[in-house]
Parts: C-alpha cells; sequence; structure tokens
C-alpha cells in the first residue's frame, strides 16, 4: 500500500465539482471562508459566476443553500465538517432534511487527522448527527477513485447528501474499474474468521490489518462501507452470518456512528458480538495526524491485535 | 390608491382575521396574536404586490415569499386559502392531523408555501437564496420576507442581511413586523433589538418605516422597494404593528402569543370583526 498514489479525497472533491460544473449550468458552489481548505476554489476558479463565499457565516451559508435549491439550482456547500455540521446542525434539519430539498454538504476536515489545530476542530460527531435527519444521504470515501463517485452519486440523487472528506493525502487502492452505489457496500477482501467493517481514510490500513493478520492463519473479511446511511444492511447480516463477528472501525466517535448503525442491524436481524473501534468519549489534541491515529487506535497493528483478541475469545 | 382598492383590501384582511381566530380555536392552539399584527401586510402583498398563480403555484417566474416568523402561518393560510391556493374548507383543519395544514408552514404540503419555516432566523437566510438564485438564474422574480421583531434577535437574521448587502440583493424585500412583544414580555425587556432602522442600515440596507395596518403606508414602502430595484442594495420594511389587532382585548397583550381563544372568546372577538366589517362596508 505504500508504493500506491496519495490523494486526499478533498481534492477529489474539487475536480469532480469541476468535472460536473461543465455538465450542468444548475450546479453551484458556496464556501465559508476555507475554499482553499475544501478545494470549493478549484470550481470557484473554473466558474466565478457559480461560485460565491458566505463568509464565516455558515448556519446563513446552510439556509442560503435552502433558498437557492428551490430556485431549482443544485447547491454543493463547503467548510470543515465542524462547521458544516455542529454549527449549522438545526439548520441542516429544518431548513434542508425537513423540506427535503436538493442541497449537497460536503465537508473537508472530519475526523482527529485534522491533526495539529486540536479538538476544537476535529470533527468527530459528524456522521452520528447527520445519521438522525430523516433521509439524509451520510457518505464517506476512503479514496480518490471512491471519492469521485459518491459526488456524483450525490449530484444525481434528488434530495438531501452529506460526504465526508478528508485533509490527507490518502493511498488510492480502487482501481478505475471500481463501481460505487448509493447503500452498498463493497466487500474488499474476503474472509471468514472475522468481518472488519470500515470507511474513509482507515480503510487502507484495515486492508493493512487484514494482511498481518491472514500471515498468523486469521482470515479476515474487509468490508468498505461508503454508505453510513441508510447502510447495506445486507451486507451487515451476510458479514455477521458467515463470519460470526464483526469489528467496526470509524474515525469518529463510536457513539451514533458506522459501529452503532452496524450494531443497530445486528442486534435487529442477527445479534452478533461486535468490537467498535474508534474515539471512545474522549475529544482529540493536538498532534500530528499519523500520530493521533496510533493513539486512538486506528492504525493496522491495533486493528490486527484487536481481532487476534477478538477471534480468539 | 382608490377608495374602492383600500376597501377591498380592509375586508380582505378582516377576512383573514376572521379565519386565523376560527382556525386557531378550532385547532385550541396556535398563535393569534403575531398573525392578527402580521394580516394587513400579508393581505397587501397577496392582493396588490405580488406575481403568481394560485392554480400554478409552482410557477419558476412567480414572486417569492417567506414567512420568517412562521409562527404567523394562519396568516398565511388564510390568505393562500382566499387567492385560490386551496379550499377556503381547508383551515378548519388547521393542525390537525389529517390536515396540510401545519402548526408552521410546509413547503411540502400546502401549495403555495415557498418554503418551510418556524424555527426563528431560518426564513430569511432562505429568502437570500431565492433571491441570489433569481439573479444567477437572470429571473426577474421579487423575494418578500416577513420577519418578528423577537426573532432579529437571532444571529442568523445578521448573517443573512450581510450576505444581501454583498452580493447586491436588491430583489430582496424583508419585512419586519414590529409590534414589540414576544413570548416573555415586550421586546425591549426580553432583549431589546432598537434602534432596528440604524442596524439594517448598517447592514447595507435601505430601510423606510411604515405603519403596518395602513395600506396607503404599506403601498408607499412597497413602491419604496420598487425604486430601489436596482440600487444594489436590499429593502428593509419596518412595520409598527399591534400584536393582536383587530381585537380589542387581545391588542397589546402578552398572552396571546401562543395562545388559541376559546370558543367563547372567538365569538366575542369574531362578533368586534362583524362590527368593523359594517364600518368598511359604510365608509
Amino acid at each position: 500500500m505504500s508504493d500506491m498514489k496519495k490523494i486526499a479525497t478533498r481534492d477529489s472533491y474539487g475536480a469532480t465539482l469541476v468535472e460536473l460544473g461543465k455538465i450542468d449550468k444548475r450546479i453551484v458552489v458556496m464556501d465559508a471562508d476555507l475554499a482553499g481548505s475544501t478545494k470549493s476554489g478549484m470550481f470557484g476558479k473554473e466558474f466565478p459566476d457559480r461560485f460565491f463565499n458566505c463568509g464565516i457565516a455558515e448556519e446563513n451559508m446552510i439556509g442560503v443553500a435552502a433558498g437557492l435549491s428551490t430556485m431549482g439550482l443544485i447547491p454543493f456547500v463547503s467548510t470543515f465538517a465542524m462547521f458544516a455540521v455542529c454549527r449549522p446542525y438545526e439548520q441542516i434539519r429544518n431548513s434542508v432534511g425537513y423540506p427535503h430539498l436538493n442541497v449537497k454538504i460536503c465537508a473537508s476536515h472530519g475526523g482527529i487527522s485534522v491533526g495539529a489545530d486540536g479538538a476544537s476542530h476535529q470533527c468527530c460527531e459528524d456522521f452520528a448527527l447527520m445519521r438522525t435527519i430523516p433521509q439524509m444521504l451520510v457518505m464517506c470515501p476512503s479514496d480518490d477513485i471512491e471519492a469521485r463517485q459518491m459526488v456524483k452519486a450525490a449530484y444525481k440523487y434528488n434530495g438531501p447528501v452529506y460526504i465526508r472528506l478528508a485533509r490527507a493525502a490518502t493511498p488510492v487502492y480502487h482501481d478505475e474499474n471500481y463501481q460505487f452505489e448509493v447503500g452498498k457496500g463493497e466487500i474488499v477482501s474476503d474472509g471468514s474468521d472475522v468481518a472488519i467493517i470500515a470507511n474513509g481514510i482507515v480503510l487502507p490500513e484495515v486492508v493493512k490489518a487484514a494482511e498481518i493478520l491472514k500471515a498468523e492463519g486469521i482470515s479476515a473479511r474487509v468490508i468498505n462501507m461508503g454508505t453510513i446511511k441508510p447502510i447495506d444492511k445486507d451486507l451487515v447480516i451476510a458479514a455477521a452470518k458467515e463470519c460470526g463477528k464483526i469489528i467496526t472501525v470509524e474515525e469518529h466517535t463510536i457513539i451514533g456512528g458506522l459501529g452503532e448503525a452496524v450494531c443497530s442491524v445486528l442486534a435487529e436481524n442477527y445479534p452478533a458480538p461486535v468490537k467498535r473501534l474508534g474515539i471512545n468519549d474522549v475529544y482529540g489534541y493536538s498532534a500530528e495526524a499519523e500520530e493521533l491515529m496510533q493513539a486512538f487506535g486506528l492504525c493496522a497493528d491495533n486493528i490486527s491485535a484487536t481481532a487476534k483478541d477478538f477471534v480468539k475469545r | 390608491m382608490t377608495h374602492d382598492d383600500k376597501k377591498k383590501l380592509e375586508l380582505f384582511a378582516l377576512t383573514m382575521r376572521e379565519d386565523i381566530l376560527k382556525s386557531t380555536t378550532a385547532a385550541g392552539s396556535g398563535h393569534p396574536g403575531g398573525s392578527l399584527s402580521a394580516a394587513d401586510y400579508i393581505a397587501y402583498l397577496y392582493e396588490k404586490e405580488m406575481r403568481y398563480d394560485a392554480k400554478n403555484p409552482k410557477l419558476e417566474t412567480r414572486d417569492r415569499f417567506v414567512l420568517s416568523k412562521g409562527h404567523a402561518a394562519p396568516a398565511l393560510y388564510a390568505a393562500l386559502a382566499h387567492e385560490g391556493f386551496f379550499p377556503v374548507e381547508d383551515l378548519m383543519t388547521l393542525r390537525k392531523s389529517t390536515s396540510h395544514l401545519q402548526g408552521h408552514p410546509c413547503m411540502n404540503t400546502t401549495p403555495g408555501v415557498d418554503m418551510s419555516t418556524g424555527s426563528l432566523g431560518q426564513g430569511i437566510s432562505a429568502a437570500v437564496g431565492m433571491a441570489k438564485g433569481a439573479k444567477i438564474l437572470n429571473l426577474d422574480v421579487n423575494v418578500y420576507c416577513l420577519n418578528g421583531d423577537g426573532e432579529i434577535a437571532e444571529g442568523e437574521v445578521w448573517e443573512a442581511m450581510m450576505f444581501a448587502a454583498h452580493y447586491k440583493l436588491d430583489n430582496l424585500c424583508v419585512a419586519v413586523d414590529v409590534n414589540g412583544l414576544q413570548i416573555d414580555g415586550k421586546t425591549s425587556d426580553v432583549m431589546n433589538t432598537e434602534p432596528l432602522d440604524k442596524k439594517f442600515e448598517a447592514f447595507g440596507a435601505r430601510v423606510i418605516k411604515a405603519d403596518g395596518h395602513n395600506f396607503d403606508e404599506i403601498e408607499k414602502a412597497l413602491n419604496f422597494f420598487h425604486e430601489n430595484k436596482n440600487s444594489g442594495q436590499p429593502t428593509v420594511i419596518l412595520l409598527k404593528t399591534i400584536k393582536g389587532k383587530g381585537v380589542s382585548f387581545m391588542e397589546n397583550a402578552v398572552g396571546w402569543h401562543g395562545k388559541a381563544a376559546k370558543p367563547a372568546e372567538c365569538d366575542k372577538a369574531l362578533a368586534e370583526l362583524e362590527e368593523a366589517r359594517k364600518k368598511i362596508l359604510e365608509a
């Protein structure tokens, strides 16, 4: 995986916006003073008439997006996940979700990999908050290839969408033939002793963990769950039936995110033991992204060690 | 404005007031006070000002109205029903489980509602988005937004005004229903939002004051908006109003913000409005 090309999914986002902007004039893009970081600025450079900055006023940005969508435009709004989701949660709930408007919220800088900016900017609650909004699609790509397809899928879907993008450049492990489908997970590599379900930039670490486990004689199924809501129930249930035990790995609080979404499916359909890896009811802190991923156990070593333990039990 | 025009408006607003009272009493809840203070302005918008087709409520080129003070929904619903967006009988189903008339406006259930509102401060951002959208699409569309003076305490209102001025949204007309009262008391006691004219001017709007119960003044204010088009500035109309206007025991009374009249009280209020109707017809 170390020899793979690395691209940050925020770059994939910016490039795909430009691509979509060329084919559909209804697309408009807004940012709240972070266009350089979220890469929405790439669209702005290409289509200055359809890009506008809202300043540091995210609540208004969400409402303006709602208004634009009622006019038949397709607004994509971007800023850091903390300010795209946590700050204007109620605006998203009441002005976008409730009227089911065609607004795409694409946030960069989700999770602890934000790094040195510290806890105030490390948004580990976005999946949980967005999952509670009825009919909101919640997605998180694991690499460049998936991010590009996800942004296009969001464009095609008529309704509210949330996508979390990452700041850090991560390995592009999918090839061009990969086909992302909303609400469908992907078996990245098959296995039968344990299933590890993850998404986002931790996925390459999970793939590495599976390789470590394989060398130790443990067969792990790796599932990429790009859509957190609606979650691919069939894939989760099949994993429990065929592998017996499930581990979830997310760069998110283990409260309300991917892990709990998986647990809900299993509790109601096919109870099975689950171990959730993620941020466990604490805040992050300033450090290099890599250090934080290690410290919070979102790395191949910890994932594989956890799996080994869990399988033995 | 001709004598007949004014008479027609007064009768329309009076009918709206009757429906505000009847529908909230039938529902057993709702917000009569702020609906009655906003009734005359909303009546003028739908009778004289806005371009729309009630039979084609989604017409792309229609003017938009956003009731940012969404709790005045009974006033909006009465206007929409009497303009033919849906049957007048529906008004008596307000807030009932089978009704399309939600406690606060819902654009997906009620024909003619341009934006779902109710959470204060949010409607104005949507209105701003509509005005910006009309500019992007090169549509000759005016966007009208009505806020409450208590609502003005929401920071989002000022974010929206900043945006409207920055992007030169002169197709946006924001009115504030300055009735001076909110749930917990006088606006000046709960959280003083004055001086509204200076605040809105400082945020880049052209501001005019009007008596919100005087159709000549409302017309003058809306003409001011039309004169401002192409000025590159949004317009703000500060409507001086009386909460509970038209019903003696509701006027300027804090208690009637979010409480429906009991049937006997409603009858008393309707009798007062009947007297007012006679006076209008005799005038």
